[in-house]
């Protein structure tokens, strides 16, 4: 039994890097074939061809106008997904189709449903405007990570790791020993932590980036849309410099905006999609540069942590025991969300599965 | 989100504090009970395994009280 989430929205790319070549990306488990119509339109299909499964992304395999042809035999097929013309005879199977995905591009991300298509419902994608916002500059990345995708989302539930495991980046004392506040919306299945530190050193990461320099004031807004996307709304001011305004103007406040889409590639891997937007020197590329790099590092940090992790968890029998404590309230709330999200959208699948069963008994 | 009113917690919402120089948290319910717990795993299951949801006139009972 999977512990997938069904019947969500997952990213499964930005959309730079979906273009007129075949891009494969594996969501859920599920192979998936990623290209752009003549029109600009990304198109989102299985990566396995019907006739003999040969991944419809692998050369010499290839886009022709809006069709991709295999290449391997050559069959072909259309952008939603259905076959076309196949070689050798003029009659094509019915069933020659390929599981077609819906599609949203959406703040540089491409989205995909990953559940029963009609249950898709593309006002339900959590939004990141920052990502393409003119006011906003952005750095992003994505890197592949060894581990499976709750302990990303432990990770970065929890941000008092900071001060341990990122040291002389992000990390200060004041992280880890500053209370949290947590609220849990269970209707719209959204986790939020919330630390404010009012009098915190200033690490390296934004020292070098804003210039302040002395102790700041340093909010950290965690909102986690689950399952696949984390934001933290993080504000450094100066100690001292006057709060944001009550229309939300903030003069003295320096903004970015940390946006992670986490989204599960097997049981044990997950598409690590990393963004930083900021709102202060947008067009200084030194400090472009810096916070690619800078967050960058801090990611490749967690990975090899969680990779490590990862290995010590899969080799430990079932049942092992954790302790919990203060820190981890906003990660349990998260894995209870992702607990019932995942029942919710089983039942929804087994539901549909059955009904159609019924509907083809029928016919 | 950091102000304590139970009041504003709309429905289906909780909230945990983390009291003030003590190592215990406080949950509150959007039906307005509060309890405190030292475990953040035995918080969540009260929490929201909180018993059904007073009806509204209750809640504001609740709130206010």
């Amino acid at each position: 039994m999977t512990s997938f989430v069904r019947n969500q929205w997952y990213v499964a790319a930005f959309g730079r890097e979906v273009g007129r070549e075949l891009f494969a990306r594996t969501v859920c488990g599920e192979p998936i074939l990623l290209w752009r119509t003549e029109s600009g339109a990304v198109t989102a299909m299985s990566d396995r061809c019907v006739h003999r499964r040969f991944p419809l992304s692998q050369e010499p395999s290839r886009i022709v106008g809006d069709q991709v042809v295999c290449g391997y035999h050559g069959f072909t097929y259309g952008a939603d997904g259905v076959c076309v013309s196949v070689p050798g005879q003029k009659r094509v199977p019915r069933t020659a189709r390929l599981t077609s995905y819906p599609v949203v591009e959406q703040d540089s991300f491409v989205w995909v449903w990953i559940g029963e298509r009609e249950l898709a419902d593309e006002k339900l994608v959590p939004r990141a405007p920052w990502l393409d916002h003119p006011g906003y500059t952005t750095v992003s990345g994505m890197e592949p990570l060894a581990a499976r995708y709750d302990l990303l989302v432990d990770n970065l539930l929890d941000l008092s790791h900071e001060t341990y495991l990122h040291g002389g980046y992000i990390g200060t004392p004041e992280v880890a020993e500053t209370p949290i506040t947590t609220e849990v919306d269970e209707a719209a299945g959204v986790v939020r932590v919330s630390r404010r530190m009012d009098d915190a050193a200033c690490p390296p990461f934004y020292a070098n980036s804003t210039g302040i320099e002395g102790r700041i004031t340093r909010w950290q807004d965690i909102e986690y849309h689950a399952p696949c996307l984390y934001l933290l709304h993080s504000r450094v001011a100066p100690v001292g410099s006057r709060p944001p305004e009550p229309d939300g103007t903030d003069p003295d406040g320096f903004h970015m905006e940390v946006v992670y889409a986490i989204t599960p590639e097997t049981e044990h891997s997950t598409h690590d999609f990393w963004a930083v937007a900021r709102d202060f020197a947008p067009d200084d590329q030194a400090v472009t540069d810096f916070v690619h790099d800078n967050n960058r590092t801090v990611v490749l940090q967690d990975v090899v942590a969680l990779d490590v992790l990862e290995k010590a968890i899969s080799a430990e029998r079932d049942g092992y025991q954790e302790l919990s404590i203060n820190i981890d309230t906003g990660g349990l709330a998260a894995r209870r969300i992702l607990k019932r999200l995942a029942e919710e959208g089983a039942r929804a699948t087994a539901g549909s599965t059955s009904a159609g069963a019924e509907a083809r008994g029928s016919a | 989100m950091t102000a304590h009113d139970p009041a504003a917690l709309p429905g289906g919402v909780f909230r945990v504090h983390w009291v003030p120089g003590a190592d215990r948290l406080l949950g509150v319910c959007y039906c307005g009970a509060e309890q405190e717990f030292e475990d953040p795993v035995d918080l969540w299951n009260w929490l929201l395994g909180h018993p059904e949801a007073p009806e509204p006139a209750e809640r504001q009972r609740l709130a206010r009280a």
